[in-house]
């Protein structure tokens, strides 16, 4: 694994490489570059198409199981299926970064597509941060897609990060979730230059008391656009939120599109969008702080962020 | 310390918001400015913070003009201002704003002890975020642990009492006493309508229609000011006022 690599493992799973007792796979320019299994968590690679499935015992508490993708190179288009089967009462992290490097001219993109299979009572935290690096002019393109099955009383909570040099993103994420079961995803989004970065989410809550709480907070600087979309539908006694938070900077554009459908009467469901501009009564109170306009600008965006 | 020489403030097509006001406020002086309401003194503080730039007039810090100066620069000289309506800010937590006002790195319990001067229970704030979760007095107290983390030698407070319950108000004004006495020679300028806070004050201001009406000690203005009909004395719409 050379240095790029390695910066992008770092970047992206917070991980330096060093030997670790949990489950990882780490997939770079479409290659296994590395495996490992535990007694409770098994990686097998896929036989009719490329990718992985990762199976975790009932029961299994507490792992951490990393899958980062990097792709080192322009010129390099990868596509992914990354399979997860979530045993019943198991609770597990889930670290899932995707890097991408452009040195060249030609682009470097990165297809994943994840879907995930929980057991009854089983809980995830499954944590995604996407980068793209490298001098060269190529595009730098992430393409991730979630799709989620959550069986009775299950959790899943996917915390979702793409902050610096992605030039072009379309997330599709869909869940469909069965009693009691519950979802929240956080995402954050910031794009500059001319990047475009487009969420859609769609949700089915299918089961009595099941609930989704869906999160976007995003920064639009530059040239930049952005287009939030989300589909709620309650179809059962539910609990749905969905909220769209966008700072606009510059010439940025944000757009947010919300469709909630209670197709039950006992279904509850709110959607909640902002956008604007960073308001100047915050500018000026962190002045009065002592910090610079362009000092305050950083730390609100890096707040909003966080 | 800070001296306001006949400042102005006109807004086209509207009155005169700030009329030839020039106010002393010397070193280690608590003064309370009061007056009714829409008399220009959330505007005199602003002023006094940068916020607005008055038409005409002159403001010198310390012997320094500082009429031309930034908010930041002024922040930076020692004048520190807690808002009448506090600024909620989307993931930016407590204990952030109290350590970029406080300028340093601090602990947890350092923060802790702002929080606990202001009568929060600080260990279940420090990581709340600063926003619409927040209550109105909730707010109001953390904006003022600020002004008491920043320790600056002008400290502005802008109708502090507002939205703070009875019970908490006692402590207050221990606040405000014990900032007083904290940092030798600071100054104090708090715009409140509230006799309690007029009682520990040194001078007492009043400004009405864009003018200072008085000026005083403590001891010459507040009989006035709580002296039955006299009160209506300081109505902007009475002739000759």
């Amino acid at each position: 694994m050379d240095n790029i690599a390695k910066k992008l493992l770092e970047l992206v799973a917070d991980w330096k490489g060093e030997p670790t007792k949990s489950a990882f796979n780490i997939r770079e320019d479409s290659e296994c570059a590395g495996r490992q299994n535990t007694e409770n968590v098994r990686i097998e690679s896929k036989t009719d198409r490329p990718g992985i499935d990762i199976i975790v015992k009932n029961n299994t508490k507490g792992e951490k199981i990393y899958i980062p993708a990097l792709v080192t190179h322009s010129g390099v288009k990868d596509l992914v299926y990354n399979d997860f089967y979530i045993g019943e009462n198991a609770d597990v992290t889930i670290v899932a970064g995707c890097g991408v490097n452009s040195d060249g001219c030609d682009g470097a993109e990165h297809n994943g597509i994840h879907r995930f299979f929980l057991e009854k009572n089983a809980r995830v935290v499954y944590v995604e941060k996407h980068i793209g690096m490298g001098e060269g002019t190529g595009e730098r393109i992430i393409n991730p897609q979630t799709y989620i099955e959550a069986a009775e009383d299950s959790y899943m909570e996917m915390e979702t990060t793409q902050i610096k040099g992605v030039d072009s993103t379309k997330r599709f994420s869909k869940a469909i979730l069965q009693d009691r079961a519950k979802l929240v995803i956080k995402e954050k989004i910031m794009t500059h230059g001319k990047q475009y970065a487009e969420t859609s989410f769609e949700v089915d809550l299918n089961g009595t008391d099941s609930s989704a709480h869906l999160v976007s907070r995003s920064v639009a600087r530059d040239d930049s656009k952005q287009l939030f979309l989300s589909k709620v539908n309650g179809n059962a006694k539910c609990a749905g939120h969905s909220e769209c938070d966008a700072i606009i900077m510059d010439n940025g554009c944000v757009s947010a599109i919300p469709e909630i459908s209670a197709n039950c009467v006992d279904a509850a469901l709110i959607h909640e969008a902002a956008i604007g501009k960073i308001a100047g009564e915050q500018l000026i109170k962190l002045m009065t702080l002592g910090l610079t306009e362009k000092e305050a600008e950083t730390r609100i965006v890096e707040g909003f962020l966080e | 310390m800070l001296e306001l020489k006949n400042i102005s403030l006109n807004l086209a097509d509207s009155k005169d918001i700030l009329n030839d006001v020039s106010l002393n406020v010397e070193s280690g002086k608590f003064v309370v400015i009061t007056g009714p309401n829409g008399g220009g003194k959330s505007t005199l503080a602003k002023i006094v913070a940068g916020i607005f730039k008055p038409t005409s007039g002159q403001i010198l810090f310390d012997g320094q003009d500082i009429t031309n100066a930034s908010i930041t620069d002024r922040a930076r000289m020692g004048i520190s201002y807690a808002f009448q309506q506090p600024v909620r800010f989307k993931g930016i937590k407590v204990r952030d704003l109290i350590t970029l006002a406080a300028g340093r790195e601090l602990t947890t319990s350092g923060v802790c002890e702002y929080l606990s001067e202001v009568g929060l229970c600080a260990r279940d704030y420090v990581d709340r975020e600063v926003n619409a979760s927040l209550s109105g007095g909730e707010i109001k107290r953390i904006e003022i642990a600020m002004v008491m983390a920043r320790g600056t030698k002008l400290s502005i407070f802008d109708e502090p009492e507002a939205g703070i319950d009875l019970w908490s108000f006692q402590n207050l004004i221990q606040v405000f006493r014990k900032l007083h006495d904290g940092i030798h020679g600071s100054s104090i300028i708090i715009i409140s309508h509230q006799e309690r806070i007029m009682e520990i004050a040194d001078e007492i201001v009043v400004l009405s229609n864009g003018k200072v009406l008085t000026q005083g000690t403590r001891e010459e203005v507040l009989p006035k000011l709580l002296g039955g009909t006299d009160t209506c004395h300081f109505c902007p719409r009475e002739e000759g006022v």
